[in-house]
């Protein structure tokens, strides 16, 4: 058998031996502020475990550098990626001196680097086993077991960032709560308001334009501002309104959040509803009138099921922009995960602000991958016809 | 005659946004009832004018970085030699769009500290995605027949990549940068909380010292920016596909 190259595989390589040679594994600051002192993959592990990572490493890099099964390729990856994963964790038990509250130990740049070429490797596995949608939830499923366990097991206890949870496991919860219910909640009002406002754009042409128009200027508004913009008015209901107050509506906090991201969530929903139903064939349209359907079956029966693909489409655009945005909603005192990252960015303490972006981005990714499977496996009409 | 009308309001918007950043205190007595009594109704802290010249840089810098960037692997990965390469990028775009704004601002400060950097790091990244989505589909889905002419004509690949992919695919190039552009001017007020010089600075300290006009007019001069410059892109867009002759 010939042996040929994988071209990305070279650059796997190149960037793995980047981040093996020349950059620090772990960093072992005398506190959680100060800089501190960068330790290679040989100097954060016992000379057993270090070894160990860098021989499996160098066979995972081997895997990625020939042409071989993506499925051996994807196993290489996961085998990695674990092995990275529980080495920081060790890295900062044995780093730590004994007895020392203070130290601090962090994943430093070689971590992320050799995290980022081994998570490459695996998402180009997975683009080309093409798993159907059921599977990659499943991946994601057994990822976020994996990451589960390792947390239960306390083998990561010694890193920084879990020193940061430690002190705060408590107010951890509740922001990550207000964090889910902001970006659903506000979600699943947006997608209540703007299915009946695209079915009406979609039938009045006249409306069209004009709600489209104004919804897109929305967007342009910065989100902080938009925010801001918002306590006036809720201020201002809370004070005159009666009982609004006793609803939680208030000035500052969750309230002008809660209305800002579904101001910003309308329009992708409207938009794609109007397509989608748009994209409805004519001639389902004919074969519906014809058969003798209301007005209303038809659009529940026909044209609603075929423009799902495209609605769905809409709710995943709004379900991770809206992750991402709720950070933004702790300058206004709304909570979530960015109560962490404004936080640490003012106290400059990075693995505070770790605390708040890891778990946003890994909310936002498998709300994603999620929903994509979702949409693949709606996007198949039962008769074998392709809705899109 | 009606056709004239988007084009003047938007000429109105620009004087108005001009005057107002020239001479922001002749607006004072419009934004004063927004705020309490003895608060400053006009950003006091700064130059507006400096601030929004800043503002335009950072998101100007960081979106010719990311075109150039962005277009380049674009091209990379439609030429035989990066195919490898199509099924993965498509993926990493689709991966890079759930990682949220202030995520990687906020990451990028460790690496780089406070100030004009991570901003610009987090721009350029963000901005990215959507130039070289657009730039892709426009490679990948160029007409066959004139594909097929050209190669019948004798051009060599590179005369074929400069004189005929490229500028067909120009209007659509255009649109991801108009859309890249506009996320950049909001995500570029995010920067302020990494001590960014941005018109971000105006909104945060309104929401400091709970100052309504302060925000307001933060806020306003970035919709307005994102407005006439996403207007600017759409009409240069057009001319292009104009030119071309495509529909």
């Amino acid at each position: 058998m010939r042996i040929r190259f994988d071209k990305l595989g070279i650059v796997i390589a190149l960037i793995a031996a980047c981040g093996v040679f020349f950059s620090a594994f772990a960093v072992l600051k005398p506190n959680r502020i100060l800089q501190g002192q960068a330790k290679t993959i040989l100097e954060a592990l016992p000379a057993w475990a270090g070894w160990g990572l860098l021989v499996l490493l160098a066979v995972a890099t081997a895997i990625a550098l020939f042409r071989m099964s993506p499925w051996l390729k994807l196993t290489a990856a996961a085998a990695a990626l674990a092995a990275l994963t529980i080495a920081i964790g060790y890295a900062a038990s044995f780093l730590t001196p004994a007895g020392n509250s203070y130290a601090r130990v962090s994943p430093a740049s070689g971590f992320w680097i050799l995290l980022f070429a081994f998570a490459l490797l695996a998402a180009d596995a997975l683009t080309r086993l093409q798993p159907p949608p059921w599977m990659r939830v499943l991946f994601l499923a057994i990822t976020g077991g994996g990451i589960a366990l390792l947390l239960i097991s306390g083998s990561w206890d010694g890193l920084s960032i879990m020193k940061e949870y430690g002190g705060r496991a408590d107010v951890f919860w509740i922001e990550a709560g207000k964090h889910v219910t902001l970006a659903l909640g506000s979600l699943f009002a947006a997608v209540l308001a703007g299915l009946p406002l695209g079915i009406l754009c979609h039938r009045v042409t006249w409306l069209r334009t004009g709600v489209l128009n104004t919804l897109n200027l929305v967007q342009t508004i910065p989100s902080i501002a938009l925010f801001g913009i918002l306590i006036g008015p809720l201020a201002w209901i809370a004070a005159t309104v009666p009982g609004a107050a006793a609803l939680g509506i208030r000035g500052i906090g969750a309230a002008p959040a809660f209305v800002a991201l579904f101001l910003y969530s309308l329009l992708p929903v409207v938009a794609n509803t109007v397509v989608g139903l748009a994209g409805v064939p004519p001639e389902a349209n004919d074969a519906a009138r014809g058969i003798g359907m209301t007005d209303r079956q038809r659009l529940f029966q026909v044209e609603f099921p075929l423009a799902l693909p495209v609605i769905l489409t809409a709710i995943r655009i709004v379900l991770v922009q809206n992750i991402g945005m709720a950070t933004i909603a702790a300058l206004i005192g709304g909570g979530g995960f960015g109560v962490f990252v404004f936080q640490g960015i003012g106290q400059t303490a990075m693995d505070l602000v770790l605390l708040g972006a890891v778990p946003t981005v890994a909310l936002a990714f498998a709300a994603a991958v999620m929903l994509d499977a979702l949409i693949e496996a709606n996007s198949r009409v039962p008769n074998g016809v392709s809705a899109a | 005659m009606k056709a004239w009308m988007p084009v003047i309001l938007r000429g109105l918007l620009l004087v108005l946004l001009v005057a107002f950043l020239l001479s922001p205190g002749s607006f004072e007595p419009l934004l004063k009832p927004l705020v309490q009594q003895n608060a400053p109704a006009i950003y006091n802290q700064g130059s507006l004018l400096d601030l929004t010249l800043q503002h335009l840089r950072t998101v100007f810098a960081a979106t010719l970085a990311a075109t150039i960037i962005a277009i380049m692997l674009a091209i990379l990965v439609t030429r035989p030699f990066g195919a490898e390469f199509l099924p993965l990028s498509r993926s990493l775009v689709n991966i890079g769009q759930t990682f949220p704004p202030v995520a990687v601002l906020a990451l990028a400060v460790p690496a780089v500290g406070f100030g004009e950097k991570p901003t610009l790091i987090a721009l350029f990244l963000y901005g990215l995605l959507p130039i070289f989505e657009n730039t892709l589909t426009a490679l990948t889905n160029l007409p066959r027949s004139v594909m097929e002419a050209a190669r019948g004509a004798g051009m060599t690949d590179l005369q074929r990549l400069m004189k005929v992919e490229l500028p067909l695919s120009l209007p659509v190039m255009v649109a991801g940068i108009r859309l890249s552009v506009t996320i950049s001017l909001a995500t570029a007020t995010i920067g302020s909380t990494v001590a960014a010089k941005t018109l971000g600075e105006v909104i945060i300290a309104g929401l400091q010292s709970n100052n309504l006009a302060f925000i307001l007019q933060g806020g306003l001069i970035v919709g307005v920016l994102a407005v006439l410059i996403y207007d600017g892109l759409s009409a240069i867009e057009r001319l292009l596909t104009r030119r071309l002759g495509i529909t």
